[in-house]
């Protein structure tokens, strides 16, 4: 008897951009299996050329909604890289600040939102704000807490206001500072309730491991997420100028956006496999929660990147308080913002929630950039998302293929991946 | 009373303005409560073409997104245009000033993309109202979400919703902010749409015309700031492009 097995889902839903998943098989053999990515391509890198160097971090937050800060931050990193702008400890300690709300708000999203009703068995968190209110209300209360930090620190919750090149326009009271920090502390209990629920439905995350390369920022003295080298499981560090060496951008005909590789066909970047180079680094109650999952270094089940954000979730909350305290003992004082225009070229590297960030920009002695790359990281996971598919389908066939089709749909979305600032996609198309 | 089928779409664009729904926090699930919500790829598996309103977000780049944002209008009785790139198609007609040759050539390089209908983009990206017909329009990068929810409303009573027609100079005076020509930054306040609260002023941040012109600035400027600091309309519109490319005088 012949058997065929074909899935077809034309734009994978919960998830950021357009992606179509497309198996084809035959008596229990696959013939095709394929991750698309037919988003609408962008052309940023194209329509910076030519603009000042202030706009251009306005212009390239606009590249993603959700992680609009971390978009922000490469490109002043690059922009002050390239025109020597050193930058004050305070707004270091401000611009990290700024990233943890937003590493807040990205994974509460993506895990309460996207990935909690796979795992309840419902098509999407509506129906849970009849079944579990209490959850669903917890989860809304710590995204807004985490809004509402964006809003403080950078006047608006997507596409930040007021961070320029060279320092802030505009910061916090300490009064803010030390509300906020309080609404953290609030936080704490929430959190460990939602992770506890996380943690009852674990089980229903399938156990898949492949191994793979995992690359991410790495420092000395932190987990690493503003700062640091590029950090590889398989070849250790290198300099963020390096960057093109370990991303090697190519183009495939399925995808506008573009894949990377470097030591393997494939790497992957992300929340995984930031844990999987820094676990160390975690502040206790993260590493307690990473140990009430058995989350150990190195774990090679890409399914578990959403519980490694979870992980992440406690320790930016632990770590923006060290920050605030911080901020307070030294006392905020408004900077005056002193930025020379000077010929160059410089890279901006970011952990933003879904991996590694990388703008790069040339730019001429009047100020205006006259060529820009930004390599964002759910490209660099493209590859990594086809070669798990390739591994984990042949596992799936004896399956209905609505269990197919959700458990392949489930691998993309634990990669938490933002397809319109990979173009600069998600679909599922069966045929088997 | 039945409640009315809502379905959401998303063309080229950040995502940023759905994510500002997602950020009503727990208004959303009023809003839930009132509308039955039939498509949102983002937030949903479910999907039905049977809707009498959609929400389109972003603009469009190729001929494959504007066959797809037809049928919607053809499903749809009343098509939302909201956030800045389905309105007037926000910072991606930054890359109308080059040839689409070049962008491609940009940021695909020699790839070899000819034929392939996900590569086949028009020349120039286009705001929605350039392929179908728009009924709402709700501006700004991102959406003010107080504005949105304000909108949706009229639009669930079958009322026509109102854009504020005066500048967000009135809104950032009622903020007592100083005013940013006095601190020496530029500001498109004088001549930009208010209803976002002046959001860039609060932070000391000029603004950036993100929600669009006045409808007629000439006549409806915030004159006394433009008159104190020696700028005209003219100037003022010419001055500053990332959002409003190839309007009127820039």
């Amino acid at each position: 008897m012949m058997s065929e097995v074909n899935v077809n889902v034309h734009h994978v839903t919960r998830v950021e951009g357009h992606g179509n998943i497309v198996l084809n098989a035959r008596d229990g053999a696959v013939e095709k299996v394929q991750w698309q990515v037919p988003e609408a391509p962008r052309f940023f890198e194209a329509f910076v050329r030519g603009k000042p160097y202030h706009q251009l971090s306005h212009i390239t937050t606009r590249i993603c909604g959700i992680c609009s800060i971390g978009h922000g931050l490469a490109s002043l990193k690059a922009t002050e890289a390239a025109m020597g702008v050193e930058i004050s400890e305070q707004t270091l300690l401000l611009r990290k600040l700024a990233l943890h709300a937003e590493n807040l708000q990205s994974h509460i999203l993506h895990v309460g939102y996207l990935v909690a009703p796979d795992l309840l068995g419902v098509g999407s968190v509506v129906p849970l704000v009849g079944s579990h209110p209490d959850a669903v209300l917890k989860i809304v209360g710590l995204h807004r807490m985490a809004n509402e930090m964006s809003d403080l620190l950078c006047g608006r919750t997507t596409h930040p206001i007021t961070m320029r090149v060279g320092g802030f326009s505009s910061i916090p009271t300490e009064k803010q500072l030390l509300a906020q920090k309080q609404k953290l502390i609030d936080a704490v209990e929430p959190t460990k309730e939602i992770g506890a629920l996380v943690l009852s439905l674990a089980g229903k995350l399938p156990d898949f491991q492949r191994e793979t390369e995992y690359v991410g920022l790495v420092a000395d003295d932190e987990y690493a997420l503003y700062d640091g080298d590029i950090g590889s499981t398989d070849t250790g560090r290198h300099p963020v100028p390096d960057y093109k060496e370990i991303t090697n951008e190519y183009i495939v005909p399925q995808s506008t956006g573009k894949y990377c590789k470097h030591a393997r066909e494939s790497l992957m970047v992300g929340a995984l496999a930031r844990f999987n180079l820094n676990e160390d680094k975690l502040h206790p109650l993260a590493a307690e929660v990473a140990g009430m999952f058995n989350l150990h270094k190195i774990n090679t089940n890409p399914f578990m990147n959403s519980v490694a954000q979870v992980v992440e979730f406690v320790d930016s909350i632990e770590d923006s308080l060290d920050i605030i305290d911080e901020l307070l003992d030294r006392g905020l004082q408004e900077e005056r913002i002193d930025v020379q225009v000077r010929a160059g070229q410089g890279v901006g590297a970011v952990e933003v929630p879904r991996g590694i960030l990388f703008h790069d920009y040339t730019i001429n002695d009047a100020g205006i950039c006259t060529q820009a790359n930004c390599i964002i990281p759910t490209n660099i996971n493209h590859a990594n998302i086809q070669l798990d598919m390739e591994a984990l389908a042949p596992t799936l066939l004896d399956l209905p293929e609505k269990e197919i089709e959700l458990t392949l749909e489930m691998l993309v979305r634990a990669y938490d991946p933002c397809i319109s600032c990979s173009v600069h996609h998600l679909n599922v198309e069966w045929k088997r | 009373m039945t409640k009315p089928k809502v379905a959401f779409f998303d063309f080229a664009c950040c995502e940023g303005c759905q994510l500002q729904i997602a950020n009503l926090e727990e208004a959303v699930i009023d809003l839930l409560g009132v509308v039955d919500l039939v498509s949102f790829r983002e937030v949903m598996k479910e999907h039905s073409d049977d809707y009498d309103i959609a929400f389109i977000e972003g603009c469009i780049q190729r001929p494959m997104d504007a066959e797809a944002l037809k049928k919607i209008r053809e499903n749809a009785s009343i098509i939302v245009a909201y956030g800045a790139c389905a309105v007037d198609g926000s910072v991606h007609t930054l890359r109308n000033e080059f040839t689409k040759e070049d962008v491609l050539n940009e940021v695909y390089g020699d790839a070899d993309v000819e034929g392939n209908p996900y590569w086949d983009i028009y020349d120039k990206a286009k705001p929605i109202d350039e392929v179908v017909k728009v009924d709402v329009y709700i501006p700004g990068c991102p959406i003010d979400r107080d504005e949105f929810a304000r909108i949706v409303s009229d639009v669930l009573q079958g009322k026509a919703p109102k854009l504020p027609n005066y500048a967000i100079c009135v809104e950032c005076k009622k903020n007592e902010n100083i005013c940013l020509f006095e601190l020496g930054e530029f500001c498109l306040g004088p001549i930009t749409r208010a209803g976002c609260n002046s959001a860039c002023p609060n932070v000391k941040s000029g603004c950036e015309g993100c929600r669009g012109f006045l409808d007629d600035p000439r006549t409806s400027a915030h004159k006394e700031v433009l008159e104190k600091y020696g700028v005209s309309v003219d100037e003022m519109m010419a001055a500053f492009s990332i959002f409003q490319y190839g309007k009127e005088g820039s």
